[in-house]
């Protein structure tokens, strides 16, 4: 039976507006408002890290401040103020991750909102959790069971205390420094953040997950996270993200670095659900992320699946360098706009070694005012010869007031490459619903099944534990979408 | 059950039912043939509740309410059934898992339990066999790439899933060869109850050879023209509508 058929009834079920828009209320310690060097500097020693971290972070400010903010992408919103933001909040008394047992109470209460199981539960799901409140990462599990084989995973503050050659050797080399005006922005003020790394031939004994949520108010939330896949290795990796209602803008921009090195594998998840603003575009998370992989060894693969349903805008581009020979890419793309959200996001393949191989398959879905980008770009280098890459981008609307777009970018420097790009756009189809309706469903329920449907590709990419979540996100997102 | 009184409905702006009148008791079968045009599909809709079919004049009461006050949602688990001449295609969704949306949006709406996947599975099966409906089609997505006449078997297979007061068979027929036909005909006459009506349309005589009704009305231009028993629908064979049109209702 299929995962889609267990949750449809789900979908119905979960008639809330925005179910994760609680406050946990626990005093918080934070960094003085604004940012300057000393916000940097802050940072670093709450952190109690090494000079030459402090000195990455402040290269970074330095250079952040002599660049502006891109403006390329197809999204509206208000000037940010940076310095109307603090850049650092962590639950007081609980700097460097604690075991499970002394953690406070009131977080775990707020976990369990969330839906995450961080108890017994988790061994027989199977997952690891590296739950970042904030900044600072408060709860680790399983590290045992990880360290039997050989898996670092730990908030990247304690890797960068803990295994500081392999985070120096690594940091900064998949997304530099000065990339782009919102990771270098990262790199300055980044407070924590998950650290992988899988030693040579070993597989991953569970899938890893991480969850993100952003819960102080007027808090930018900048988590780096680092993955290293050495030799032969396999990794799955999950995020999953919810942030609390609340009027004001709040600002994410975090960095995700994969390095896949000669045969291994890295499979990056992401469920997607910050607060996406009100009805009426009030509120709503800025999310502005770098996401690259690079696949450094020959016959490597990152595979990037992501369903992004949430935040007020969004501005995301998980990117495969496909540096070593026969190395591949994937990129499986859900996007959901619905109200006045805004989604501006896509990839980028560049294509470097010999039969390189990459595969993007994009469900942009665009409900209310809604406005849904796809921006890719495909690139193949004199090198690369017999390139291949597959693209699929469909688009479906919902209504007729949001906008569905599609930006290709096509470059080809190799008379061998072999690029395909299909692009469709749809509407659900009024007979569609109505053959729904007069089966007894409703239409709110029609919408997530013909939607689901659309997805199906995509979602089958998923886990099974987060493809369930990722179902009834859909149905959730485009509530009141139709009348 | 069904009492449809001097019933006008537009579309676009168009009026296509002019005057329509027809009552179909508990449990009777009820043939309704007309010509292309004659409002066969659009009376059918508007039992269904689609939107764009907008009643203009008259009444229409199912179980002696008012039908035109509900949801198509609601009219379906109310019971009301249509086959569809057209059966739409919703890529991705295996039929199953259709099946096990819409029964359980119909059970939930009745107060009923809901069905758990397994449950469903095993009742879908029941129904299948006896409809030449394989496991493989159930795993397909809804109605994409199927055949005309699987398409029409599986409207049929939701006929027999739903268990409804009233089935509404909209040129069930068309498209099928013999063969099909008869396979879908004996389905529909598997699913005669004393407690069942259904209204078969269609354009043809040759269906009510096989699902031989209690009742026949020719429509045409919007209204009744003619009715009375299964011989009528011979007659029309035998002389065609233009005979019928000429005389007024």
């Amino acid at each position: 039976m299929s995962v889609v058929a267990d949750t449809q009834e789900q979908v119905a079920a979960l008639g809330e507006k925005y179910k994760y828009g609680f406050v946990t209320d626990i005093e918080m310690d934070r960094a003085p408002k604004g940012l300057s060097e000393d916000t940097v500097r802050f940072i670093s020693a709450k952190k109690d890290e090494p000079e030459w971290m402090l000195d990455w972070r402040l290269a970074a400010y330095r250079r952040w401040r002599e660049m502006t903010e891109p403006n390329w992408a197809r999204l509206n919103y208000p000037k940010i103020d940076y310095d109307d933001a603090y850049y650092y909040a962590a639950p007081k008394g609980s700097e460097g991750p604690k075991r499970l047992d002394e953690v406070d109470p009131k977080l775990l209460e707020t976990y369990k909102k969330l839906g995450i199981p961080l108890s017994e539960q988790m061994v027989l799901a199977g997952v690891a959790v590296d739950a970042v409140f904030d900044s600072v990462s408060v709860a680790t599990t399983f590290k045992e069971k990880l360290s039997e084989a050989g898996v670092i995973f730990c908030p990247i503050s304690e890797a960068i205390r803990d295994h500081p050659d392999i985070v120096r050797k690594y940091l900064g080399t998949v997304v530099p420094v000065s990339d782009n005006f919102f990771a270098t922005l990262n790199s300055a003020v980044f407070s924590d953040g998950t650290f992988v790394y899988v030693p040579k031939g070993a597989r991953c004994p569970m899938e890893l997950s991480t969850y993100f949520r952003i819960n102080a108010s007027q808090t930018g939330q900048f988590e780096r996270t680092l993955i290293v896949a050495d030799e032969g290795s396999y990794v799955s990796y999950l995020e999953g993200c919810t942030a609390p209602m609340r009027d004001e803008n709040q600002l994410h921009a975090a960095v995700v670095e994969l390095v896949a090195l000669e045969g291994a594998e890295i499979k990056y998840s992401t469920v997607q659900n910050w607060y996406p603003g009100d009805e009426n575009g009030l509120g709503g998370i800025f999310n502005f992320v770098t996401k690259r992989g690079d696949c450094r060894g020959a016959r490597s693969k990152i595979s990037w699946t992501q369903v992004e349903t949430g935040s007020a805008i969004t501005w995301k581009y998980p990117s495969c360098i496909l540096r070593g020979d026969d190395t591949v890419g994937e990129f499986y793309s859900i996007a959901i706009t619905n109200h006045y959200q805004q989604a501006d996001t896509g990839t980028k393949m560049i294509h470097l070694g010999k039969n390189t191989r990459s595969r993007i398959i994009s469900k942009g879905i665009s409900a209310g005012k809604a406005q849904n980008t796809y921006r890719g770009l495909v690139s193949v280098h004199p090198r690369a010869v017999n390139a291949r890459n597959h693209t699929q981008c469909d688009s479906l609307l919902i209504g007729s007031k949001c906008g569905a777009h599609t930006v290709p970018y096509i470059e080809s420097r190799n008379a061998s490459a072999r690029i395909e790009h299909e692009a469709t756009t749809s509407k659900i189809a009024e007979d569609q619903l109505f053959y729904c309706l007069q089966r007894g469903i409703s239409p709110e329920e029609a919408v997530a099944l013909i939607v689901n449907g659309f997805c199906k590709e995509v979602l089958q990419q998923l886990p099974m534990e987060f493809a369930v979540e990722a179902q009834k996100l859909v149905g959730i997102s485009l509530e009141g979408s139709v009348g | 059950m069904l009492e449809i009184k001097n019933l006008h409905a537009a579309v676009d702006g168009k009026e296509i039912l002019k005057g329509l009148t027809l009552s179909v008791g508990i449990g009777e079968v009820h043939a309704l043939m007309g010509p292309n045009g004659s409002g066969k599909s659009t009376l059918s809709y508007v039992l269904a509740g689609r939107e764009g079919y907008e009643i203009t004049q008259g009444s229409v009461t199912y179980g002696g309410k008012d039908l035109t006050a509900m949801k198509p949602e609601e009219r379906a688990a109310k019971g009301i059934f249509l086959a569809m001449q057209y059966p739409v295609e919703i890529p991705g969704v295996t039929t199953l898992t259709f099946l096990k949306t819409a029964l359980n949006a119909q059970r939930r709406a009745r107060g009923d339990s809901e069905l758990d996947a397994m449950s469903v599975l095993k009742l879908v099966r029941q129904k299948a066999a006896a409809l030449q409906v394989s496991e493989e089609m159930l795993k397909r997505a809804l109605n994409v790439g199927f055949s005309g006449g699987e398409k029409k078997r599986l409207e049929i297979l939701q006929m027999a899933l739903f268990e409804p007061a009233l089935a509404i068979l909209d040129e069930t027929d068309s498209g099928l060869d013999i063969d099909a036909l008869k396979l879908v005909a004996d389905g529909v006459n598997a699913l005669r109850a004393p407690d069942r009506a259904m209204l078969v349309i269609t354009h043809y005589q040759r269906l009510l050879n096989f699902i031989v009704p209690d009742r026949v009305h020719v429509l045409a231009d919007g209204r009744v023209v003619a009715e009375g028993g299964k011989e009528l629908a011979l007659e029309l064979e035998a002389k065609g509508y233009a005979h019928f049109m000429r005389e007024p209702a």
